[in-house]
């Protein structure tokens, strides 16, 4: 009895129905945290007495490197579901996850990079949390190659739940790099566990970034799945009917 | 909790890191639309070809309804 939601997951069509109305209250959530975040952080946000104004990268950047190792486990995750239970929900959710993680990883390579060049004087190192969060884009990049590469849907989907499982182990390399090795990243800005070391008029525009972040990836990863769902199911009533009506 | 800068050109030049913020604020921005238009077009582009299908089998067995 308890167990019904998780099989009603398996009907894609119950899904997009009961999804319908969410789509519009995680935009706006969305939209005026990250609107409210951005100019907080551009703005209002002391200067770092350190780095001067160009630390404000910091409110995208870490957001979406969160967003981009927070993606890489949703896709796993959901590609084992796939792979265990047979869930076609689950695929269709894996494959969404892939572009938007690959989309996020690269932002976080890019601002991470465009921070770079005013504070270490270079665009690019080969350093350890740098080159594993390559390694991830390139992960992506391998989910979304073999979604492509196979004629069956269901080959395309074992292969790339396999690929997503298997590249898991550098997610622990990604967050401990700045720990293991001596690298020119800095260490972690916000802790779970100690003081976090960053001032509170910098931190609370940060947090408001990073939880934007998060209701935006839940709305992209939404749309992107529910428009799969008409994908995979175009020759049913349901969606001929809904293209039609 | 104040504005942190003299004038509006001294917030875009940000002290000379304006280029690097700006920018990457403009990739962000440009990444994340990305992200909410690329399945919004998706699911027109599937609605027009499912539309245009329904719209051929409906003349075919208009056609085939005249035939006989």
């Amino acid at each position: 009895m308890g167990w019904q939601w998780f099989h009603r997951l398996g009907s894609p069509r119950w899904f997009y129905e009961k999804t319908n109305a969410w789509i519009p209250w995680l935009a706006v959530i969305s939209i005026s945290l990250l609107v409210t975040g951005a100019v907080w952080g551009l703005a209002f946000a002391p200067e770092d007495f350190k780095q001067g104004n160009s630390y404000r990268i910091i409110y995208i950047h870490v957001p979406s490197a969160f967003l981009a190792l927070a993606g890489y486990y949703t896709m796993a995750i959901s590609g084992a579901i796939g792979l265990i239970w047979k869930m076609k929900l689950a695929d269709m959710v894996m494959k969404s996850a892939a572009p938007i993680g690959a989309v996020l990883t690269f932002v976080a390579l890019v601002t991470g990079a465009v921070w770079g060049k005013p504070t270490w004087g270079t665009w690019w190192v080969w350093d350890a949390r740098i080159t594993s969060m390559l390694v991830l884009f390139f992960l992506y990049l391998g989910v979304i190659a073999l979604q492509e590469a196979y004629q069956h849907q269901d080959t395309a989907n074992k292969a790339s739940a396999i690929l997503a499982l298997v590249g898991t182990v550098n997610i622990p390399i990604i967050y401990k790099s700045v720990d293991w090795w001596y690298t020119l990243h800095q260490p972690a800005t916000i802790k779970f566990t100690s003081e976090s070391t960053i001032d509170p008029s910098m931190l609370y525009p940060l947090l408001m970034m990073v939880t934007g972040f998060y209701v935006f990836y839940a709305l992209v990863l939404l749309m992107s799945t529910r428009s799969e769902i008409l994908v995979r199911e175009k020759k049913t009533r349901w969606v001929k009917d809904l293209a039609t009506q | 909790m104040k504005f942190q800068f003299e004038s509006a050109a001294d917030f875009i030049s940000m002290s000379g890191h304006g280029p690097y913020v700006w920018a990457s604020y403009a990739i962000t921005a440009v990444c994340l639309a990305y992200l909410v238009v690329s399945p919004l077009l998706k699911r027109r582009s599937l609605m027009a070809e499912i539309k245009r299908q329904s719209r051929i089998a409906e003349r075919n067995a208009e056609l085939q309804g005249t035939s006989r």
